[in-house]
């Protein structure tokens, strides 16, 4: 896509924006609409849309395969880990008490926020890496195949 | 208009307009989700069903072909087959309360329960996050798994991790031989 100056140049300015949304949706998800899910999805669109403008090998410069993959477990990780430390404080597991035990609410507000962060990269992960999957598979096309 | 979408996927051939129209059918039905006041839904549709998947079935379509095989079989026996279908869902709705009566087991069960403890327990003004991430967390979290086992079951499947190991040891070597490696 050498020659579409316009879609590059709108790509450059959309990217950040729908990172800058995603972010939003993913840490203001207990006040509006949203969460973890869309969010994730969300910001993996920003770095598929800049895969398919520029090219999948410049969308992996940014964000290359293997931290993906690790991202991928580290969401998973993260959620089953915020439970698991709320069992070694002496709650059930998922019991977000645990995180602030004076103030009980103050708690499930952090430990929503943190198991939401963590649903949010799991999602992220998986959708670009399998983009990328779908993507490095692709025989390069011209644009006159569409 | 989900109608008109519907039927002009199934009356298209070229998938390239079918993906379109799909994408299509996912913003319409977030609209309706819309209506029906649940916007984390038609957040999750019009996100999942119209961003996404849409740039997913096009990296398939580059993969493949982009006009479908012209059927050889009878429709006869699908179309018995979807108007049974069609007919037992039918049945089953009227059994349900009308859609918006107050006193449906959905509206007094655990959902007033839900809406009085949240302001108390939790302090979080969106309700759908608040069940979602405290009060269902098994669920959530099994979800995220779900994602999880998902992703891996894709790299394992298409995009070749050990081919990629061996993309390291020998960089120059052509990809016939990394297939058959």
């Amino acid at each position: 896509m050498r020659h579409h100056l316009i879609l590059r140049v709108i790509t450059k300015l959309l990217v950040g924006t729908i990172f800058l949304f995603a972010l939003y949706v993913q840490f203001h998800g207990d006040y509006s609409p949203g969460g973890g899910f869309q969010a994730g999805v969300i910001m993996a669109v920003g770095f598929i849309l800049y895969g398919i403008v520029f090219s999948v090998a410049k969308a992996q410069k940014v964000f290359p395969p293997w931290l993906v993959h690790k991202l991928i477990a580290f969401g998973v990780l993260l959620y089953s880990g915020t439970g698991i430390f709320s069992m070694l404080m002496g709650y059930a597991y998922l019991d977000y008490t645990a995180i602030d035990p004076q103030h009980p609410s103050h708690g499930q507000h952090l430990g929503i926020l943190i198991v939401e962060l963590g649903v949010g990269i799991t999602v992220t992960g998986v959708m670009v890496a399998i983009y990328y999957a779908f993507a490095s598979r692709t025989p390069v096309l011209s644009d006159e195949d569409w | 208009m989900l109608a008109i979408t519907a039927i002009s996927v199934v009356k298209t051939r070229s998938l390239f307009a079918i993906v379109a129209l799909s994408g299509v059918f996912s913003l319409l039905s977030a609209l309706l989700f819309i209506t029906w006041d649940a916007v984390d839904v038609a957040f999750t549709e019009a996100a999942v069903g119209a961003g996404i998947s849409t740039v997913l079935m096009l990296g398939t379509l580059a993969l493949t072909s982009r006009t479908e095989k012209e059927s050889q079989k009878s429709n006869f026996f699908p179309l018995l087959a979807v108007i049974l279908a069609g007919a037992v869902m039918i049945y089953g709705t009227l059994d349900m309360p009308n859609f918006g009566s107050s006193d449906t087991p959905v509206q007094t069960h655990v959902g007033p329960d839900y809406l009085q403890r949240i302001p108390q327990d939790i302090h979080v003004p969106n309700a759908v996050t608040a069940i979602l991430a405290s009060y269902r967390g098994y669920d959530t979290l099994g979800e995220t798994a779900v994602v999880f086992a998902a992703g891996i079951g894709v790299l394992m499947l298409i995009s070749g991790l050990r081919r990629r190991r061996n993309d390291d040891e020998n960089e120059d070597s052509s990809s016939d031989t990394e297939d058959t490696t």
